[in-house]
């Protein structure tokens, strides 16, 4: 997907003052995130420091955004944009509009103000640098998500929410309340995130493009889209699961595990929000349909009443407000639900109002806990006494809660009425939706009312832990401030909150922004009777139920049986423990034969099923221009195999003797059929392999062919030879089938051509092959040899350690043969005839080797124009390594020469990706070479490209690779034996 | 040709999946073998069977399709033979120290019944 379009203009006048915000954007949404990483510095006795650090933060972070403001006041929106991976349509893409912006001002304003609250309330036993680093984090990536212009980017913010706020709810991981919280939040909003991931990629899909520009331009498409309704579900998991939404709503009551300060940023202003934020943000795109209304209202209006009902019966004052922010998060999505412009205001408008009196609800409640020692509300009451400054503004924001008027709630809800009374769409959702809302509104206010009344008034506490007093000046500031809000705005929006509620309306309706007034007073109107009956309905409730919840068990009655998280934890339990069990017993095995016998049929029926099903013909069989030495040749090479295979279990040398066979034919094969290259790293890989296992053949045990008659064999063994039989002929015949097939049809247009004309031009070498691997494909040869050097790290860490059975210790019947013979008789020396065996073939070995390393340089040199290069250099050369040691023997070897494998492969390595850097430095992309010839004398010109560097280093590494894991498996016939003879030693000395 | 080759490749796949399923290590490190070859000759194959053009330029030129075999599937497969033989190094001293702490040469490191 391809976002070419250039970016439309932003401001018509598009002056230096823009771009200068716009880079301010990038810096902005880095501040925290740094601050995060130096905050996890601080010594954890410097409270104050840092505290003053983080606070510092959060406010240049505000006044960025206050400094941003003129910008998008008036519809206008700042972009910024840096290429990740545009071929993807992935960019880093901020982009902040009136709405983004209302967000930035409300997270960087509480967030500052619940810094400044934490530094009271943490204990001096909590370690707060990780408090505030994860803080400062959680900062960041909420501003990430409101920020993000990319919906890619928006996902991979929106999940690093979901972490942060895991780890701030388990910050007091000593606690399994705590622990269990995070985890259930983690899981719910995480698995949210994971949807909503699948619906962002299929809108982007749908779109054409990522970048939230194109998305908020295309409405239509995306509407009209057969797909529509997919992504709807999946964006819309992600928001519900966000925004505590019914039937996802469980995990926020036991999020409240978290720190007071975490729940007043996270559950109440912030990452709940974020939820309702994506509503809106997609609103103008996606609302309007029948679905959207259905879904998001029933979800919405189920959450409304059930989350206000439950607070009622919450015995907990942080479960009292997490239930009412449920319930308030409930009537947001009502309103969007809505499908009308004027409900999104009133939806964006309750967001701001919620913030701000929930924030300093739950920085009371948790002044509270802090000074009392206790959150419940049974053994609270009578606080106003004790602490009258907080019990004042507690009262305050509650009334905001209950949508008292004259303050900010009540403003809003008046707009929730006014837009549930309005019909929308006539069916009976749209018909209950006035009743609910009154209800649930006559709910708000009693549980406001208890609350209060429970708390602050009533006789004086009895039995707290702690005796009662007002919070330090400091810690109680912030919850001034946020209340002080309420009041101004709920007495006079229109001059307060107006032009920045102005400002996100009209960047998420445009033109379809209505007219909306914000005054106190409208008359009267059936919402203001509809407040009236909620705020006598609610009082009466409560007098009614007074007596019943000073004394009750926590939650409401009857569906207190009913826990979500018992349900959760009950679900959890069967998917990732009894069902994965199930599937475990069934389809686990911990043999290795019944599992390679399903991987080898599953890969049949793969294969299978598009040769059935699909529509493949069977090609026609032709039979011409067949060479008779060619087929001769896989004659040979078919026996092999067959033979190969046949003897593998109790003769392994005449298998190992074949399967060079086989080895040998597919090396000709490639001769014949123009793949030179190929020829000869196969024919070399040969040889160095055969060796390989002969050293290895040593430590198996042995086994020798009793002859079994025929009728011996039980039929439960013949019944599954049989049956490997048949699936390795299907796999076989699958293989010619396919193979034959594609074989017998025209080559299509590939990328073959690309290589073959460039190779020379760019690549400045003859021999294609060589050249795509050191140059057009560098970087995979890099990671290839990256492997070797793994793979031969790994043989040589195995071997370290390795311990043969002690059948396999004695020496071998051939050298007991040849020492005998030298004892018996009187002139030879023992070991003689060891040493003297195969003398002259281990002359000639020892001969060749000059001759080896001739052949690898000429290899070598020769690679980039002419068949050979690094990798068949490097094993010419091992094998003339391992020569040596087979005719002189290891310590022979080891005394005349200076072998160190390891520092030829970390060179090789070095050297490789020094190459690549280097191109750096000219100001090409990594591992770009450069092509020229060179001469030597003698050896006359030969292709210097920089490739042949890189060559160069795959060759050292070759080799290296190569001949550390020979002489590591040379070496055990070295070291069993010194064992064999210091145990001996030992023996002999304790016998003297 | 092709017909040759495809039978080749069957074969060895054959060879090499029967030995993949027995219980000796040795057995499979041989047929892991044999499957690799067989797989080398198939995506070589995918490139099509030319004689006598292979991928070598003249100095100076540009090459095309029509007169030189498809290098592509030529790159793959010398990265595969590498690789393959680094697999097999692994492998066969997995086979060994496994061989040497269990005590037996069976793919699951303990003897079963009726093998």
């Amino acid at each position: 997907m391809r976002d070419r379009e250039s970016r439309p203009p932003i401001h018509p006048e598009g002056d230096g003052k823009i771009e200068y915000a716009e880079k301010l954007l990038a810096l902005f949404i880095l501040v925290p995130f740094a601050g995060s990483l130096i905050a996890i510095f601080f010594p954890s006795d410097q409270r104050g420091a840092i505290a003053w650090f983080a606070g510092a933060i959060a406010l240049v972070c505000f006044l960025i955004t206050a400094g941003l403001f003129p910008y998008v006041a008036s519809g206008g929106v700042l972009r910024y944009r840096l290429d990740w991976i545009p071929e993807l349509g992935l960019n880093f893409t901020l982009r902040m509009d009136g709405f983004a912006w209302l967000f930035s001002a409300l997270i960087t304003a509480i967030g500052f103000l619940v810094v400044l609250y934490a530094r009271y309330y943490m204990a001096q036993e909590d370690p707060v640098p990780r408090f505030f680093a994860l803080f400062l984090a959680f900062m960041g990536s909420m501003l990430g998500v409101v920020l993000s212009g990319n919906l890619i980017l928006l996902a991979v913010f929106w999940e690093l929410t979901s972490i942060v706020s895991f780890l701030l709810i388990g910050y007091w991981h000593h606690n399994a309340h705590a622990r269990d919280g995070a985890r259930m939040a983690l899981t719910i909003t995480g698995t949210g995130g994971l949807a909503m991931l699948v619906g962002l990629i299929i809108m982007g899909k749908i779109v054409g493009s990522y970048e939230l520009d194109a998305v908020l331009a295309s409405g239509d498409t995306i509407r009209n889209h057969p797909l529509y309704g997919t992504v709807l579900i999946l964006i819309l998991l992600g928001a519900l699961t966000k925004s505590a939404q019914f039937p996802f709503h469980f995990w926020l009551p036991h999020a409240m595990a978290a720190p007071t300060p975490v729940s007043a940023f996270l559950h109440s202003a912030t990452m709940v929000k974020a939820g309702v934020f994506l509503l809106v943000r997609f609103w103008p795109v996606m609302a309007g349909t029948e679905a959207w209304f259905w879904i998001v209202g029933l979800a919405g209006l189920t959450t409304l009443l059930i989350g206000a009902y439950f607070a009622i019966f919450q015995q907990d004052l942080k479960g009292l407000l997490a239930y009412s922010t449920i319930s308030h998060l409930g009537l947001i999505t009502v309103l969007l639900s809505l499908g009308s412009p004027l409900a999104a205001v009133a939806a964006i408008f309750h967001i701001v109002n919620h913030a701000t009196f929930k924030a300093s609800l739950f920085m009371a409640a948790g002044i509270i806990d802090h000074e009392t020692g206790t959150r419940d509300m049974r053994r609270l009451s009578g606080l106003f006494h004790f602490m009258p400054i907080t019990a004042t503004l507690a009262m305050v924001a509650s009334a905001a809660m209950a949508g008292v008027p004259l303050l900010n709630g009540f403003l809003s809800k008046e707009m929730f009425f006014a837009e549930a009374v309005e019909t929308h769409l006539v069916n009976a959702l749209d018909t209950v939706t006035p009743y609910v809302a009154t209800i649930a509104g006559m709910f708000a206010v009693t549980y406001s009312l208890r609350f209060i009344h429970g708390v602050f008034f009533g006789q004086p506490p009895a039995n707290l832990p702690r005796k009662p007093h007002e919070p330090p000046r400091w810690m109680r500031a912030p919850v001034d401030f946020l209340v002080l809000a309420c009041l101004v705005v709920g007495i006079i929006p229109a001059q307060t909150i107006g032009p920045f509620l102005h400002a996100a309306v009209v960047s998420v309706l445009r033109e379809e922004t209505p007219y909306y007034s914000l005054a106190v007073w409208h008359g009267w109107n059936l919402p203001l009777i509809m407040s009236f009956v909620a705020l006598s309905g609610g009082i009466g409730l409560y007098l009614l139920m007074r007596s019943y919840l000073a004394t009750a068990v926590e939650g409401p009655p009857v569906f207190r049986l009913l826990q979500g998280q018992r349900i959760f934890e009950r679900v959890l339990v069967t998917l990732s423990w009894k069902w994965a069990r199930w599937l475990e017993q069934r389809l686990g095995t911990r043999r290795l034969q019944p599992q390679m016998r399903l991987l080898v049929f599953l890969a049949l029926a793969a294969g299978a099923s598009p040769l059935l099903f699909g529509a493949f013909e069977l090609p026609a069989l032709v039979i011409r221009g067949i060479d008779p030495a060619f087929a001769l040749l896989w004659a040979i090479g078919i026996a092999c195999a067959v033979g190969s295979a046949y003897q593998a279990k109790f003769h392994r040398l005449a298998s190992l003797v074949l399967l060079g066979g086989a080895g040998l034919v597919t090396c000709i094969t490639f001769v014949w059929l123009s793949a030179p290259d190929l020829a000869v790293t196969q024919l070399l890989v040969e040889i160095v392999t055969t060796v390989l296992i002969l050293l290895g053949l040593r430590w198996l045990p042995k086994r020798i062919e009793e002859p079994v008659a025929a009728e011996d064999i039980s039929i439960r063994v013949r019944l599954r030879r049989l049956r490997d039989v048949l699936l390795a002929v299907a796999a076989g015949g699958g293989m010619m089938l396919i193979a034959y097939t594609v074989m017998t049809r025209p080559l299509p247009e590939t990328i073959a051509s690309y290589f073959l004309e460039r190779a020379y031009k760019e690549g400045g070498g003859a021999n294609v092959v060589n050249v795509i691997l050191v140059d057009f494909r560098g970087f995979d040869t890099l990671g290839e040899i990256a492997v070797l050097c793994i793979v031969a790290l790994t043989v040589f860490a195995l071997l370290l350690r390795f311990r043969p059975q002690s059948d396999s210790l004695e020496t071998p019947e051939q050298q007991r043969v040849q020492n005998a013979f030298d004892d018996d008789h009187p002139d030879r020396d023992a070991g003689d005839s060891v040493a003297e065996y195969l003398f002259i073939p281990s002359v000639i070995m020892r001969w060749m080797f000059p001759v080896t390393g001739m052949l690898a340089a000429f290899l070598f040199l020769r690679g980039h124009d002419l068949p050979g290069g690094g990798f068949a250099a490097g094993i010419a050369m091992s094998i003339g390594f391992i020569l040596q040691y087979m005719s002189g023997g290891t310590r022979w070897v080891e005394e005349r020469l200076r072998i160190h494998p390891l520092r030829w492969m970390s060179i090789g390595l070095l050297v490789a990706t020094a190459t690549g850097v280097g191109s750096w430095f000219f100001g090409y992309p990594f591992l770009t070479s450069h092509a020229q010839y060179a001469s030597l004398p003698v050896v006359g010109k030969f292709p210097l490209a920089t490739a042949i560097l890189f060559d160069l280093g795959v060759f050292s590494l070759v080799l290296g690779a190569t001949v550390l894991i020979l002489i590591a498996l040379a070496h055990q016939s070295v070291r069993a034996p010194r064992a064999q003879a210091r145990a001996a030693r030992s023996e002999k000395g304790a016998v003297s | 040709m092709e017909l040759i080759l495809a039978g080749g490749i069957g074969t060895l796949t054959a060879s090499g999946v029967y030995l993949l399923l027995r219980p000796r290590t040795y057995q499979v490190i041989i047929g892991l073998s044999l499957l690799s070859f067989a797989v080398n000759l198939f995506i070589f194959g995918m490139g099509r069977l030319r004689v006598n053009a292979p991928p070598i330029l003249e100095p100076g030129g540009a090459g095309d399709l029509a007169r030189f075999t498809d290098p592509v599937p030529q790159a793959l497969v010398l990265t595969a033979i590498v690789i393959g033989f680094a697999m097999t190094a692994l492998f066969l001293v997995v086979l060994l120290a496994s061989r040497g702490f269990t005590g037996t040469d069976h793919v699951d490191g303990r003897e079963q019944r009726g093998d």
